[in-house]
């Protein structure tokens, strides 16, 4: 099968590899460049464990061939804590308001909301509950992953008030 | 699962796609966005020899707003695009309101215009909103057909089966400008927002200057092979002075003897047909409703 030259930049940073045409970018991120903060659930575009940023927007991993990503800006999961020190406001967030149990589901709700609060600063819940619906968690119940969004904004707002 | 293996073509130019399609035909599948074939892939529904990626041409990324209101929308223009475009609205309000039914804004985000009219899942929103608009495709190849412009209606001919041969692609979706006096509703059940709906409607109404309707059209989603038209209950509207209990009539032709849905695991087809008719009741009083501030 054919092998295609991938130049993608990753957080920042460049990574080049020669890869098969059918390689999910999912498996690209986690098997190629080690980047295993991005999760793989249902490889069919359902559960949005795989969620990264394409070009800044959020998009299914698993629904894109690595070749694809080529000539691309990715951001992961990786790539969204301020320094290693510091986590971002929505991480911290996560951990203050209890919104995460098993964790797998995590990354790909971190990607999506973190663009939706760029989108709308001051969110009602029913808004972030309809901005969740395209991430599955099967451990909570979804209470406190609203609380730790909407905590997030509040934050975020008063940050830059 | 993984795809199963395939050669990757990214042609640069349309001209450049339409020759791979004519050259590979049948053993080719068109990679647009993605949402619905890459699945497919995973699943190992299909093992198509050839993936022709479509995502390099940005001339089929466009929407124009022509001088008689009608829109031009480029096959490859993405979901979230057309959803966030500010001239939609004004243009074909009910395109508008069905785009943020499409799936999530991570699938949006990716999935086209084009890919989701092609892959013509009778569950899918875009489609029954086509045929609602009276939509046109125009569909091109190498092949002597050339350029041709189908009706939705007539494209749409089964089961994720269309008009397009297989060296053809979709490159566009022409929608006319609605008449004056027309009014129009999307109305959907799902167990989740963006999920595949049980049920769900278009509705659209062309009231005359003396309120009676001259025109109405009915489109569903999840109702049959197709996106389905109910032109007896549209029959039943037009010419009428609209009411209440013509409304209820006209719901319920539709929804017991024109729509075909079936059963599946989360809804039997009888309550699919129940949640039909309540949702044509209460879409056509809001078609109504913007039909006369229009």
């Amino acid at each position: 099968m054919s092998r295609h030259h991938v130049s993608t930049q990753v957080n920042g940073r460049v990574y080049e590899r020669e890869v098969e045409s059918r390689l999910l970018l999912s498996d690209f991120l986690r098997h190629e460049l080690g980047l295993t903060g991005t999760h793989v659930g249902c490889e069919h575009g359902v559960c949005g464990a795989c969620t990264v940023l394409l070009d800044g927007q959020p998009v299914r991993s698993c629904l894109l061939f690595a070749v694809q990503a080529d000539g691309r800006q990715l951001a992961t999961v990786e790539g969204l804590a301020l320094s290693s020190e510091e986590m971002h406001p929505m991480q911290n967030a996560f951990r203050d308001a209890h919104a995460l149990q098993c964790g797998f589901c995590t990354a790909g709700i971190l990607m999506s909301m973190v663009t939706f609060l760029e989108e709308n600063r001051d969110p009602t819940e029913a808004e972030v509950r309809s901005a969740l619906s395209g991430n599955l968690c099967r451990c909570t119940g979804y209470q406190h992953i609203v609380d730790a969004v909407l905590l997030t904004a509040e934050r975020m707002r008063k940050r830059s008030a | 699962m993984k795809p199963p293996p395939f050669e990757y073509l990214a042609p640069a130019t349309l001209d450049e796609a339409l020759e791979l399609l004519a050259e590979k035909g049948g053993e080719a599948k068109v990679l647009a966005g993605g949402q619905s074939l890459v699945p497919v892939l995973n699943f190992r529904l299909a093992q198509p020899a050839f993936l022709v990626d479509i995502n390099g041409l940005d001339e089929l990324d466009y929407i124009e707003v022509e001088a008689d209101g009608s829109l031009r929308i480029g096959a490859m223009t993405r979901q979230r695009r057309l959803e966030l475009d500010p001239r939609i609205p004004l243009r074909a309000p009910l395109l508008a309101a069905t785009m943020p039914l499409i799936a999530h804004p991570q699938i949006r985000n990716r999935g086209t215009v084009g890919g989701s009219l092609a892959h013509a899942d009778p569950s899918g929103e875009l489609p029954v909103a086509a045929v609602a608009l009276d939509a046109e495709f125009v569909l091109r190849s190498h092949s002597r057909r050339g350029e041709r412009v189908v009706p939705a209606t007539d494209f749409f001919e089964g089961l994720m089966t269309t008009a397009l041969a297989e060296d053809e692609l979709l490159c566009e979706c022409r929608v006319p400008a609605a008449p004056p006096g027309t009014g129009w509703a999307f109305r959907e059940v799902a167990r989740r927002h963006g999920d595949y709906a049980h049920a769900g409607l278009a509705a659209r109404l062309t009231l005359a200057d003396d309120g009676k309707i001259v025109s109405a059209r009915l489109v569903y989603l999840s109702a049959g092979e197709v996106p389905m038209s109910a032109p007896r209950a549209c029959a039943m509207l037009e010419g009428e002075e609209p009411s209440e209990g013509l409304f209820a009539e006209a719901a319920s032709t539709a929804a017991r003897d024109e729509i075909d849905p079936s059963d599946d695991i989360h809804a039997t087809a009888a309550f699919k047909r129940h949640l039909a008719e309540a949702l044509t009741r209460r879409a056509l009083a809001i078609a109504l409703d913007r039909a006369r501030a229009a």
